[in-house]
């Protein structure tokens, strides 16, 4: 099972709204450095950087077992557990692994959908496989 | 276990109870330690003075301190006031920087009389620093065995009598988790130092610092190997030190700017994700890759330091250790953070002799130190012999290196006729022999039989085989790995004069970890005039001795390298992480040191712990003189092995015609010629340092490092 957001980049317009509405859900403001999605411009069109949920090396490489898998397939971050060294975000290899400067901890798309919903574009879809 | 834990826990008798009051670290600092009197049962914390902090910084240099006002000049290793100092460093902690995790540990060694230091990962340090103290010293002795256990999270230290606990390392290590843990989540806020049965009866014991492994669910141990503290330790009949530290996150050291320390970390995270599979491989197989680039550069010790290379030694390459028996594809850090996680492991490794015969364990390692002192120095090219030898030194508390050096001079001795199967009690000492070389294992940890003779080391066995065998005594001092009474680490150096130095000149005795020059001086030729080399026997010691006063691994310094290192003005420095090490300690201490004054808390240190050296007599140039086997070649048969290299040297460097000499003739001219190199490499690095021509530093040079103490300068005085 593996839940997780599917991006379109060729229908992203880069209006930035789902990274509003992700950094509103989970930090209480919008802010494109506190959001679990990012939408870069290049070449013409938009990098879009999100967790897929499959690759997990994250979960491999965390020392206190602070990553796991749900039940839908969704890597989640244990907050309590944590403890700040940002292994995970170095390891992960399309940097969907989220980290501002300051903050005790990383950040990730858990797939909840909200910017899925907003999205004016259709280029992001909640997906379920397996 | 339910029943042995009751079992255990009724032979407790709480001893001594202490509280104390929590605070937090600010800056890395508590400026405070702990002190514990085995003997008394004093227990109190001592303040650390501004002074003390801006003279000595942390870490090692905490401990020499603390070391230095605990004993006399007269003091002996197993005299009661003897100190077990353990204390991370300012750095030390910190989960973002890789490598942050190292205690040090610091004692009078039973091998030379002179204080040791060894530096240590496992969790220890860290959860000291965080229950409140910078440093702790263990002083006295105990009627019987005991635990002392510090609460961090409850601000209390306990001495209690431990009869019924295990001493062997892989036992007891659990039952402190069972003992002291709450719940299988809590184990991993516990850590313990320990040592083993080996400790009890031989001079070469180690400690082993504990970090419980979440994956695998076992306790793993790093060993603070050198120097026999875990002799010391076990002489003081303490069975473990044990504390507790819950609420660990990446702001615990409470740093003056933690956005900086965050991102200088992810910075080197980032660079070994992407780097370390074309460099070191230390992720895959740790340390163990330098086995087959020793074998190809001819410095991995074979038979004694004879030879640097042997046909078998695929056998006991990194890819048959990483194959055949290492866990793979998780994380093997022995702190928090460190992506360079090079604490490799064996798992469900069956034992196949000694008491614990049959049982299947977690085998930490190996050390590349462990597969060239017990392999290949011994003849032994089975990777499989190398573990179970591994598994044993941890697990009875014995330095794997010291064992390997000393074991492979036994062999040696053998192969000469200075030993044989009366003498040694039936053991037989061939070349390659595991069989035995484990037998000798199971008699030191039994205390008995040749084992016994064998476990005080090189210097005490050269004294004994002379005394009651008639064993020669100059071949022996020519081929017995020892300076200053402790055995040399791994690696031949009979071609790079700068690393016999690096052996001869280090103040604890031949470790590498003051410098490693080989490649420098031997394959790169960076460094070709005695003053060149002096200026190397100066900067790297003082740069590397930096990591003992900061809780600091030196793994993560070059042995992961920027993209562009290659391109700098000095690559062997790297000078992009030395710039990061600076950086880290002023985001951590909010203090403003550059490159230059790094280097200055090291000097304080180094020579400080020079003239310690020499107010317990052994610090002086007398000391620093080296066996001939580091040298160069003591027989005919190591001369002939190498002879156009050698004759080669004789001829262009001693500008000695080589043709018509005999070999015995040869050996002798080159000898004279190397031995003089050596001397004159002494003249050109003491004078480098600031020493006199006796290695004595200088009243000026003390003064100018601001550590011109009454007490420092009456030692040296008697020296000038």
């Amino acid at each position: 099972m593996a839940k997780y957001l599917k991006t379109y980049p060729e229908k992203c317009t880069g209006c930035g709204i789902c990274m509003d509405v992700c950094s509103e859900t989970f930090f209480k403001e919008k802010n494109p450095l506190k959001s679990a999605i990012k939408i870069e411009p290049q070449e013409g069109s938009f990098l879009m950087t999100v967790c897929n949920q499959t690759c997990r090396l994250c979960v491999d490489e965390c020392p206190v077992q602070a990553l796991t898998i749900n039940p839908a397939g969704v890597v989640l971050l244990n907050k309590n557990k944590c403890i700040g060294c940002l292994a995970c975000v170095s390891v992960c290899p399309i940097n969907a692994m989220m980290w501002y400067e300051g903050a005790h901890s990383p950040f990730k798309c858990i797939a909840c959908g909200k910017c899925a919903d907003v999205c004016p574009s259709q280029a992001l879809e909640i997906v379920e496989e397996g | 276990m339910t029943k042995d834990l009751e079992k255990i826990r009724s032979g407790h008798k709480l001893l001594k109870e202490w509280d104390y009051q929590l605070k937090t670290v600010d800056k890395g600092y508590n400026m405070r330690t702990l002190y514990v009197n085995i003997s008394d049962k004093t227990v109190k914390e001592k303040s650390v003075s501004e002074e003390m902090k801006m003279t000595f910084t942390g870490g090692k240099g905490f401990g020499m301190k603390l070391l230095w006002d605990g004993v006399t000049p007269e003091t002996k290793w197993d005299d009661p006031e003897n100190e077990i100092c353990i204390a991370a460093g300012p750095i030390g902690g910190n989960t973002n920087y890789p490598g942050s995790g190292k205690s040090l540990v610091v004692s009078l060694s039973p091998l030379t009389g002179i204080p040791i230091d060894s530096n240590v990962g496992g969790y220890f340090g860290p959860y000291l620093k965080f229950a409140g103290f910078d440093a702790m010293e263990i002083q006295g002795k105990a009627d019987k065995d005991v635990i002392i256990y510090i609460d961090g999270d409850n601000g209390k230290v306990q001495i209690i009598e431990a009869p019924f606990e295990a001493v062997d390392s892989h036992v007891i290590g659990e039952q402190i988790l069972d003992l002291f843990a709450e719940n299988e989540e809590d184990k991993m806020n516990i850590s313990s130092v320990s040592a083993g049965t080996g400790s009890d009866n031989a001079w070469i014991g180690c400690l082993n610092f504990s970090f419980w492994d979440k994956r695998r669910k076992g306790v793993r141990f790093k060993q603070a190997g050198r120097g026999g503290i875990g002799t010391v330790f076990r002489n003081k009949r303490i069975k473990a030190v044990v504390v507790r530290f819950s609420g660990l996150n990446g702001a615990s050291t409470h740093p003056a700017d933690l956005a900086t320390v965050q991102k200088i970390g992810l910075k080197l995270h980032k660079e070994i994700i992407a780097l370390d599979d074309q460099q070191c491989r230390m992720r895959k197989v740790g340390t163990a890759h330098l086995s087959e680039i020793m074998d190809e550069y001819d410095l991995l010790p074979t038979l004694n330091y004879k030879y640097g290379s042997h046909k078998d030694a695929p056998n006991i390459s990194s890819e048959v250790f990483y194959n055949e028996f290492l866990s793979k594809g998780k994380p093997d850090g022995c702190w928090y953070g460190c992506t360079m996680a090079c604490a490799k492991v064996a798992e469900d490794f069956e034992l196949k002799t000694g008491p614990y015969k049959g049982q299947k364990v977690l085998v930490d390692g190996p050390e590349y130190e462990t597969i060239g002192g017990c392999g290949s120095n011994l003849g032994i090219f089975n990777a499989r012999d190398v573990l179970e030898i591994n598994f044993y030194c941890d697990t009875y508390g014995l330095d794997t290196i010291s064992f390997g050096t000393m074991t492979a001079f036994i062999m040696e001795c053998w192969e000469n006729g200075i030993l044989d199967k009366e003498k040694t009690g039936g053991l037989d000492f061939t070349w390659g022999n595991a069989k035995d070389t484990l037998e000798l294992l199971h008699q030191i940890s039994r205390g008995e039989g040749f084992g016994k003779i064998a476990g005080k080391g090189i210097r005490q066995m050269k004294n004994y085989f002379e005394k009651h065998f008639g064993a020669d005594r100059k071949f022996m001092d020519d081929i017995g790995m020892e300076a200053k009474g402790l055995e040399y680490s791994e690696y031949v150096t009979k071609e790079s004069l700068a690393m016999q130095g690096g052996y001869g000149l280090a103040l604890k005795g031949p470790q590498h970890d003051e410098a490693w020059l080989i490649f420098m001086d031997m394959v790169q030729g960076l460094i070709p005039t005695f003053e060149d080399k002096a200026e190397a026997l100066h900067y790297f010691p003082m740069f590397r001795t930096w990591f003992g006063l900061q809780g600091l691994c030196k793994l993560p310094w070059n042995d992961i390298e920027p993209a562009d290192n290659a391109q700098t003005d000095e690559p062997a420095k790297v000078p992009e992480h030395v710039q990061n090490y600076v950086d880290l300690f002023n985001a951590i201490t909010g203090q403003s040191i550059n490159k230059e004054e790094l280097i200055l808390q090291s000097e304080r240190v180094y020579n400080f712990q020079r003239v310690f050296n020499i107010r317990m007599g052994k610090g002086l140039r007398e000391h620093d003189a080296i066996p001939y086997r580091s040298v160069g070649p003591v027989t005919v048969e190591e001369y002939e092995s190498r002879v156009e290299r050698y004759d080669k040297q004789l001829k262009e460097k001693a500008g000695i015609d080589p043709a018509g000499l005999s070999t015995e003739e040869k050996v002798k001219a080159l000898r004279k010629f190397r031995e003089d190199q050596y001397e004159q490499l002494i003249d050109a690095v003491y004078k480098r340092r600031g020493w006199t021509n006796n290695g004595v530093p200088t009243l000026e040079h003390l003064k100018k490092l601001g550590i011109a103490f009454d007490e420092v300068t009456a030692v040296v005085k008697k020296h000038l």
